[in-house]
């Protein structure tokens, strides 16, 4: 399990508040068997509505293409626990959020599939995406060891859960090796629990 | 200091803490459905590791089943590729699974509760948001990734932070024409879609308290609606009297051990919360929503509300709503037309949700109107049985409304039941958000069963209390 401690590159925003996991990866996209294939369909059926009113949504603006920070604002991922929502982001290329909040089953979501998700303030995320939709090439550091976000020259405070940051850095963020270390434990807290022996 | 259920379950579940600071939490009931086991297993597989606790996981499926023509293969062969992948997976790995014609297939989270696994003082887990729904017998019940099901089935445990806990108090009686959709849309609509972000919810209080076991299902199944990963109301006598005799039920000296760990469970009376948030049931007016988002509820006699009454932070995701909805603030809820009917769903697809349906068009005594494709989808076959020997698929047949077979259905139309291009659906299941119902431009109006069934015979959004007195 690798080390996550810097992700640095272009990054895209994507605005707004309750951003749900429907429209993340529609209901549609969820017929399938494996997670291959995705990426292209990240943020579908808002792409499509842009394009009839006229816009590009940034999905499909060629200045945001290959992006790896994706940058967002409330209550990110809300809705279905589909892990289809945050495989597609990864699949399209993004590696780190930085946002305001995210839903808890998204976050956890994206902490098993090791793409760190930061918090910034609400002003904090506006303005990062406002520099970027002013200069796409700018670069966006996300620093999960100094807790922050460098961009332009300019420095923003960024937090995780420690939990999560520390699994990160030290690489331990696939939980299930973890668990598995402690089955014995899991046999004997079985054992305790009054329920299983029911008939 | 007293403890809260939640608090009493986690701890008595905790294996121990991991590095990362979070516990090593025992899920003492597993279920899986078709949509996000199939990558589980495959990573297990990879992995060649085993399922620890065959017994301990239970599937069955639901959400791409058609509702329809059921004979295998199914026509749409992606479906078709899914219900085998699960069937593999499940005889490969020991894992009991209900197929459609077992007599017990159907929305996971009916059909747990309704087969007596779902049990107070558990810690449940499923690959799907709605989980929350087992919250209604006193237990843990949260939703999870796929990778957190692969960890489940590899060790029958998550690795899992404390949440806080609010306790949501809701006392007084229920006015007619109101019910417990109307009480959940209501907290929603009040606490916000991301209020919950960080805690459970302990609904308490004597609306609750006299609410039947389905009811509460409705309201605990809806607290990931708030932000809230579960939601739990402390079991008691109709909680116990509801899992009586029902086939994984304790049974003989084994009940009454079950009895006394139960009722141990329940949060102390001088338990401490995090957060108290109290309310009146004689406040709460049959709710619809208007918007995109659960939380965009209104009483049914009022209008769409204005953007001024929102914080600045949200303004501009209600000029979305608006203009997504096509709706402008000041537009009266009741009367707005509908073009489909769907009373079904996790949330709402249960015999007493029928039961309230068809006592509408009973009273109504009209047929849908004719502009309304009206469908009616019950949760699981144990409910079709039961609804059919109470005549009630007469009673909507009767009436123009289609009678299927069990499953998601249309709640987000991974089957063929969608909605198609930006027609308006009023809708007992429990997400408006945008394209919800498998059309990118489709439009969903969140109300309870009573409600649906008189908007599909009107033809509009109507008050229910004018016909339930």
């Amino acid at each position: 399990m690798s080390k996550i401690q810097t992700i640095s590159g272009r990054a895209i925003p994507v605005r707004g508040g309750d951003i749900d996991t429907d429209r993340i990866i529609p209901a549609r996209f969820l017929r399938c068997v494996t997670f291959e294939g995705l990426g292209e369909h990240a943020f579908e059926d808002d792409r499509l509505q842009d394009t009839r009113n006229g816009l590009v949504h940034p999905f499909d603006q060629e200045r945001f293409q290959g992006a790896k920070v994706l940058v967002v604002n409330q209550n990110f991922g809300c809705g279905s626990s589909r892990e289809h929502a945050p495989q597609a982001i990864y699949r399209w290329g993004v590696q780190a959020i930085v946002g305001v909040s995210y839903s808890e089953i998204f976050y956890g979501n994206t902490v098993a599939i090791g793409m760190p998700c930061v918090h910034v303030s609400p002003e904090d995320s506006v303005e990062l995406q406002t520099l970027i939709e002013t200069d796409p090439s700018v670069e966006v550091t996300v620093d999960l060891e100094k807790s922050e976000v460098r961009a332009a020259g300019k420095t923003f405070k960024a937090t995780l859960p420690a939990g999560a940051r520390g699994q990160f850095l030290e690489g331990t963020w696939d939980a299930m090796a973890e668990l598995v270390s402690g089955i014995e434990s899991v046999k004997q807290t079985a054992a305790a629990l009054p329920y299983l022996a029911w008939k | 200091m007293g403890k809260t259920l939640y608090h009493k379950v986690f701890d008595s579940h905790t294996v121990r803490q991991l590095p990362s600071g979070q516990a090593q939490l025992f899920i003492g009931l597993h279920l899986i459905h078709e949509v996000t086991s199939p990558q589980a297993f495959a990573m297990l597989r990879d992995r060649k590791t085993s399922v620890l606790f065959p017994e301990r996981t239970m599937a069955t499926v639901d959400h791409i089943v058609p509702t329809e023509d059921q004979s295998r293969p199914y026509q749409d062969s992606m479906a078709e590729e899914m219900l085998k992948a699960i069937e593999k997976n499940t005889t490969d790995n020991g894992i009991k699974l209900y197929s459609p014609g077992s007599g017990k297939q159907g929305v996971v989270h009916i059909v747990a509760p309704e087969l007596g696994l779902t049990l107070p003082g558990m810690t449940v887990a499923c690959g799907d948001s709605h989980t929350a729904t087992h919250g209604a017998f006193g237990a843990i019940a949260f939703g999870i990734g796929t990778s957190q099901v692969r960890d489940v089935l590899a060790t029958q445990t998550l690795a899992m932070s404390r949440l806080k806990v609010r306790r949501i108090e809701v006392n007084g009686t229920l006015k007619a024409g109101v019910f417990a959709k109307d009480v959940i849309l209501h907290v929603l609509r009040v606490l916000t879609a991301k209020g919950g972000v960080g805690y459970a919810y302990e609904f308490a209080g004597s609306t609750f308290d006299a609410m039947s076991m389905e009811e509460r299902m409705t309201v605990c199944n809806m607290a990931i609606e708030g932000g809230a990963r579960c939601g739990y109301i402390n079991p008691d006598e109709t909680t116990f009297e509801y899992i009586k005799g029902r086939e994984f039920a304790p049974k003989g000296a084994d009940w009454e051990k079950a009895l006394e760990y139960w009722k141990s469970v329940a949060s102390d009376s001088d338990a401490v919360f995090d957060d108290v948030v109290k309310f009146d049931a004689a406040e709460i007016a049959p709710t619809v929503t208007w918007g995109i988002s659960p939380d965009h509820g209104a009483g049914v006699t009022e209008s769409v509300p204005g953007v001024e009454t929102f914080p600045e932070a949200e303004r501009a995701n209600i000029e979305e709503a608006y203009a997504y909805m096509d709706v402008k603030a000041g537009t009266p809820i009741a009367g707005t037309k509908i073009d489909v009917a769907f009373i079904g769903s996790c949330t709402n697809g249960r015999i007493s949700d029928f039961r309230e349906a068809a006592k509408v068009v009973k009273l109504h005594g009209g047929k849908v109107a004719a502009h309304v494709k009206a469908i009616v989808v019950p949760g699981s076959e144990q409910v079709k049985v039961a609804a059919e020997a109470e005549g009630l698929d007469k009673v909507f047949t009767d009436a123009g409304f289609e009678w299927r077979q069990a499953g998601c259905s249309m709640c987000l139309a991974m089957n063929p039941d969608k909605l198609v291009g930006r027609q308006v659906s009023a809708s007992s299941s429990n997400r408006n958000f945008k394209g919800r119902q498998g059309s990118s431009t489709g439009r969903t109006l969140l109300m309870s069963p009573a409600m649906v069934a008189l908007a599909a015979l009107e033809g509009k959004v109507s008050d229910v209390r004018t016909v339930l007195k």
